[in-house]
């Protein structure tokens, strides 16, 4: 928690200055329990009317100036902490964006988008309650202790004792309840599981006539959750009537010993009243001090998952920049082996091959052969052993900038964003001409169904782009990728929903763009067979890299797989 | 009138708790009468203390045995208050979960379909605890305000009527602040809801394309879109936490007010005589407690129209019609032959399938085809009565399919989806889905003629392996939805474009498993690959939902129609135009 301090910048002053004027608030408070001794003490004993209005006055002037103080205080640990928000929420963003790929997948994506949202809120509401009540809270308790302390020594030691006393219920009901919230959140989790998966595989349930199953399950669930929240119920519904009777046990105790200090004129009349309403202030102080504690566990835990985000540095440094040779080829692996983690087998082994300015190469291979780790070195994705070159430079000495302005990625799930068409098409360049776009649409495929919009480039589209099928998105990302105009287009499994004759005209349309350098990664032999150079990859080996015709003849895997796609057919 | 109905319909479902609801009500009113009576006890102990010498100390101690039992009672009623207003809320919370969940099982799917998911599951999770925290607790919170408001002005009345004309003139101050500031909450914090919901929209959209993002050289426009909606969030969060925190000094300065107004009147009245100095002091415990039920009252009627809301959100989901019965005929070996007699059906206003007619003969293999979004699916939510039809029919060995319970129907059919489904527990449980009580064996079998006994094996425990969310490839998890059939044998089965995320060599194998699997058993395959699609005895081809042709392989080529264009653009080889 405190190592996020320092996004208070810029509010140093006020975040200061907050409690300070709180602090006043607290200093009056106090003084109106003296006030009221006073009136009774002085005013109602020599019956002096003009005394108790003018202590009256005093007692609204306290009260007034106690709200200004408050009011301008509760401003400004406002403005601080949603300002310590804002710059957090800032820094992790920008943070995060930082991360390579290695750092994204190790947390993904659910768990970042909670710590930026859910937890920054978490510490934010903590250091509003911090400013508000830093001063505040322990001034009132101490401040009590202390103002008994001036009105009698001997009284004020039950008030430490009562303070001591609250003090450990509190811990104890604190120590009991706190591993509960932890079962709570599962138990929670759980019943959001069996909703999740009872709502997508509503029709396997139904299938196999499941229903009565699954609402079992749930039922059963939900009981364990009853049965904790309940626990937890017990627990924490024995802080309020606890700390009510050890308060009021003091009470009970100050009445009959104050009672004997007023009868040997030791105490006033006024002064046991005002040694009650202090007391009567510590509970209220004591309520406010649980809450506390209870916000700050909670944000300690968020901070400590904010603090966890920080502290990954991303493993991937930024090139100096360099100067693309064009002669050179487009792409050049050399030796080239990566692993996911430090623990785990390498996925690519010893990959080198080079490919031609303008050439086409596919890359073909089973679930897990690491086609799309390969193409995923191109654009700098994850840094690997051994050499990746992109006309003539490592991709290591290129800005991102540089490098991904020449590289464009279609993933197999490829997103959109939420915005309109023409944002969308737009990602890879800013600049981009309607008729740019509209021509990018037609290579991709796509015109066709963008035209029936009747708002054209202006369709609105969903956050994910949930607003089209999935045909639709691989489509609309091809024509993106088309728009930012690169050199180096990769298609990763891009055409997967496509059906046949969709994919073969895109695939005619890509070969009609001149100097377009295009890498495909494909399960299907007939995606590929047309590519200038294919690579078959098993396993993270590369066992071969050569022409349609050469691989039906030299390498057997190839050979069986195309026949295997095509027998039937045929 | 919707909030009251709603209200009222909650109260139905506080019936069988209504015992400790009551309770609840009954020890509030102890909890706070006693807890009231203690500053009157306080006040008539200060008065047997005037000064040296003279106080009764006899009459000091009945008090306070007085004062130990009002804190008895008091602590003993405000637990119990609290053990009963748990047992009601955890339980309606509970009883509307299972309410809401087995409501899901038994809605037409059209109604899973047309909802988004993370809709129904926060109506289900959020929803029901808000409202429960509101309603009940609410409703707990605000009668024990009400009540203590009540209660303490007649306490006060009882020791001094112009003194409590006093506090009750200041209260319409205390309404009108409590309301004002509720009120600015409510709308502030809508507003910064919308605020947070867009920025956390932002990052998760962002963050899953990040892969997009960073070829597109996007993270800076991405950061800026980021921090418009930051710095709006900022600006609505200031005034909405400010407007929140202003509740607290507000209401402590009007009972600063009141505290003043008592001491200065009741001090008056002492030295008149109308009133003790332990009046006066138990004057000023009720006036220091005073403003806090109304405090309380109106941040509980906010709670209260969020709960109502959340509770109306429930009840849509509650009140959604169930999928009715129709069918009560007892299936008999059934053969596989299936009839589609003039089916009409469409989804929404616009017509999909129009006089649709199909033959099957049991054994035959029927193959779906069309380009992307042609509605192949469509044909087997109506095969399996996901859907009705909306006139004609489909018969099943001659009988209607709607005298079939579904139960029985849907019994008939094997099924694997493109999206395969797979829930948390081992795998054995998983693909025994379909027969819970299948031997060991006979679950290795279907893996077996599955092939994927051999990835199981290597598992850490093997068939006792726990599945997790993601720790399966796509190709695997399909692979243990096929084992899940293999295992059940259903005389029909419906295969979507189940093994277009296998690669091809596990495909083959696949393929053939299948094939002695669809022996004697009729089939439904929508599927991509037209290798499958072969050697079916008839295929469909789709467009735009409706069947545009039907035929074998052989016919379909000769008639040289959509299927062949189809056909050959798979095979097109890219060269020619």
């Amino acid at each position: 928690m405190l190592k996020l301090i320092r996004y208070l910048k810029g509010y140093w002053a006020a975040s200061i200055s907050a409690p300070l004027f709180k602090f006043m608030e607290a200093l009056f408070e106090l003084i109106i329990p003296l006030v009221v001794a006073n009136i009774i003490d002085v005013g109602v004993a020599n019956g002096d009317t003009a005394h108790i209005v003018r202590m009256g006055l005093l007692m609204f002037g306290l009260g007034a100036a106690g709200f200004g103080f408050s009011a301008l205080c509760q401003y400004l640990a406002a403005r601080s902490s949603l300002g310590y928000g804002t710059n957090l929420r800032r820094a992790l963003y920008d943070h995060v964006n930082r991360f390579s790929f290695a750092e994204l997948d190790r947390f993904g994506s659910p768990t970042l988008v909670t710590r930026i949202t859910a937890d920054v809120n978490q510490t934010q509401q903590a250091v509003a309650m911090f400013i508000r009540l830093v001063m505040r809270a322990p001034f009132i308790l101490i401040g009590s202790i202390v103002m008994a302390l001036l009105i009698n020594v001997k009284l004020s030691l039950i008030f430490i004792g009562a303070a001591v006393v609250v003090s450990i219920i509190l811990f104890i009901v604190m120590r009991l309840s706190v591993p509960y919230y932890h079962r709570l959140q599962k138990g929670l989790d759980r019943v959001s599981l069996l909703t999740q998966e009872n709502l997508s595989g509503a029709r396997v349930v139904r299938a196999f006539s499941k229903e009565e199953e699954e609402k079992e399950d749930f039922a059963a669930a939900t009981d364990a959750l009853q049965k904790t929240s309940e626990r937890v119920g017990r627990i924490s519904a024995l802080l309020n009537p606890l700390t009510y009777i050890a308060i009021n046990a003091a009470i009970i105790l100050l009445l009959w010993l104050g009672g004997k200090t007023v009868y040997y004129g030791d105490l006033t009349q006024g002064e046991i009243i005002a040694l009650v309403n202090y007391l009567l202030q510590i509970q209220l102080v004591l309520v406010v001090i649980a809450n506390l504690i209870v916000t700050f566990t909670k944000a300690s835990a968020s901070a400590a998952r904010i603090n966890e985000v920080f502290d990954v540095e991303t493993s991937m440094t930024e090139g100096a920049g360099a100067t693309p040779d064009e002669s050179a080829p487009a792409v050049r692996f050399d030796d080239v082996s990566f692993a996911y983690g430090s623990d785990v087998e390498n996925s690519l082994e010893n990959i080198s091959f080079t490919l031609g300015r303008g050439q086409s190469l596919g890359i073909i291979g089973g679930t897990g052969s690491g086609k799309t780790t390969l193409v995923s070195l191109i654009p700098r994705f994850y840094d690997a052993k051994g050499a990746v070159e992109v006309f003539g430079n490592d991709v290591k000495a290129y800005t991102f900038r540089e490098l991904r302005g020449r590289v464009a990625v279609v993933q197999q799930g490829s997103a959109l964003f939420s915005g309109t068409l023409r944002d969308n098409m737009r990602m890879g360049n800013e600049e981009a001409t309607d008729e740019e776009i509209w021509a990018a649409l037609e290579t991709a495929q796509a015109a066709e169904f963008v035209r029936k919009y009747p708002e054209g480039l202006d369709k609105a589209v969903l956050a994910k782009g949930r607003n089209f099928s999935g045909g639709q998105k691989q489509r609309l990302s091809i024509a993106r990728a088309l728009v930012a105009k690169p050199q180096i287009l990769i298609l990763d499994d891009a055409s997967s929903a496509l059906d046949y004759a969709t994919d073969a005209a895109l695939r005619r349309a890509l070969k009609a763009m001149d100097g377009l350098t295009v890498v495909s990664v494909s399960q299907r032999t007939n995606s590929v067979m047309h590519m200038d150079r294919i690579i078959v990859l098993e396993d993270g080996r590369m066992t071969a890299c050569d022409t349609h015709e050469n691989l039906l003849e030299n390498c057997p895997a190839y050979a069986e797989l195309y026949r295997l796609q095509n027998e039937e057919a045929a | 009138m919707k909030k009251k109905s709603t209200l009222r319909r909650l109260l139905g479902y506080c019936k069988p708790y209504l015992g400790f609801l009551i309770l609840a009500l009954v020890f509030a009113v102890g909890q706070i009468v006693a807890t009231l009576f203690a500053p009157v006890i306080i006040g008539n102990a200060v008065d047997y203390m005037i000064g040296a010498g003279a106080v009764d100390f006899e009459k000091i101690l009945i008090h306070i045995i007085e004062l130990a039992a009002a804190i008895a009672a008091a602590a003993l009623c405000q637990w119990l208050v609290g053990l009963c207003t748990n047992k009601t809320a955890y339980g309606i919370i509970r009883d509307l979960r299972v309410l809401t969940f087995d409501k899901l099982n038994t809605v037409p799917l059209k109604f899973i379909d047309g909802r988004s998911h993370g809709d129904i599951m926060a109506r289900v999770s959020g929803d029901i605890d808000l409202v429960s925290d509101g309603v009940i607790q609410g409703f707990t919170q605000l009668f024990t305000g009400i009540v203590t408001i009540i209660g303490t002005l007649v306490f006060m009345l009882t020791i001094n009527w112009l003194v409590t004309v006093v506090v009750v003139v200041v209260t319409p101050v205390s309404i009108f602040v409590a309301y004002f500031i509720a009120k600015g909450c409510h709308n502030k914090f809508r507003d910064q809801a919308i605020k947070r919901g867009e920025l956390s929209g932002l990052v998760e959209e962002m963050l899953e394309g990040q892969k997009t993002v960073k070829s597109y050289n996007y993270e800076g426009r991405a950061a800026k879109r980021y921090e418009a909606i930051n710095q709006d969030l900022k600006k609505v969060g200031v005034k909405a936490m400010f407007y929140s925190a202003l509740i607290n000094p507000s209401t402590r300065f009007v009972n600063s007010i009141v505290y003043a107004a008592v001491t200065v009147i009741g001090a008056f009245l002492c030295v008149r005589g109308g009133l003790t100095v332990g009046g006066l002091s138990c004057f000023l415990s009720y006036a220091n407690q005073y403003t806090k039920p109304f405090n309380e009252v109106t941040g509980v009627i906010a709670e209260l129209q969020s709960a109502l809301a959340a509770a109306g959100r429930v009840f849509d989901i509650l009140d959604e019609a169930d999928e009715v019965e129709t069918g009560s005929l007892m299936p008999q070996n059934v053969a596989g032959n299936i009839d589609v007699e003039h089916v009409c059906f469409s989804y929404n206003e616009n017509p999909l399938i129009e006089d649709f007619n199909l033959q099957v003969k049991s054994g035959m293999r029927v193959a779906i085809v069309g380009p992307t979004g042609c509605g192949k699916t469509t044909l087997i939510n109506l095969l399996m009565r996901f859907y009705d039809v909306k006139s004609g029919s489909i018969k099943v060995d001659g009988v209607d399919i709607r005298d079939y319970t579904r139960k029985d129907l849907r019994g008939m059919y094997g099924m694997v989806l493109q999206e395969s489904w797979l829930f948390e527990g081992t795998v054995r449980e998983n693909i025994a889905y379909g027969k819970p009580d299948a031997t060991l064996d006979e679950v290795i079998a279907a893996a077996k003629s599955a092939r994927i006994h051999g990835f199981i094996k290597r598992l850490k425990n093997g068939y006792d392996t726990q599945l997790e969310p993601d720790s399966l490839s796509q190709g695997q998890k399909q692979l243990l939805c096929i084992a899940r059939i293999m295992l059940v044998k259903p005389p029909m089965l419906i295969l979507d474009e189940a093994t277009s995320n296998i690669d091809t060599r596990t495909e083959i194998r696949i393929q053939e498993a299948f094939a002695t699997l669809m022996q004697g058993r009729t089939s439904f395959i929508v599927a991509h690959r037209l290798s499958t699609i072969v050697g079916a005895d008839v295929i469909l081809v789709m467009r735009d939902g409706n069947v545009i042709e039907k035929g074998t392989h052989t016919e379909l080529l000769q008639k040289g129609g959509f299927y062949k264009k189809l056909y050959y653009a798979s095979f097109d080889t890219g060269e020619k135009a």
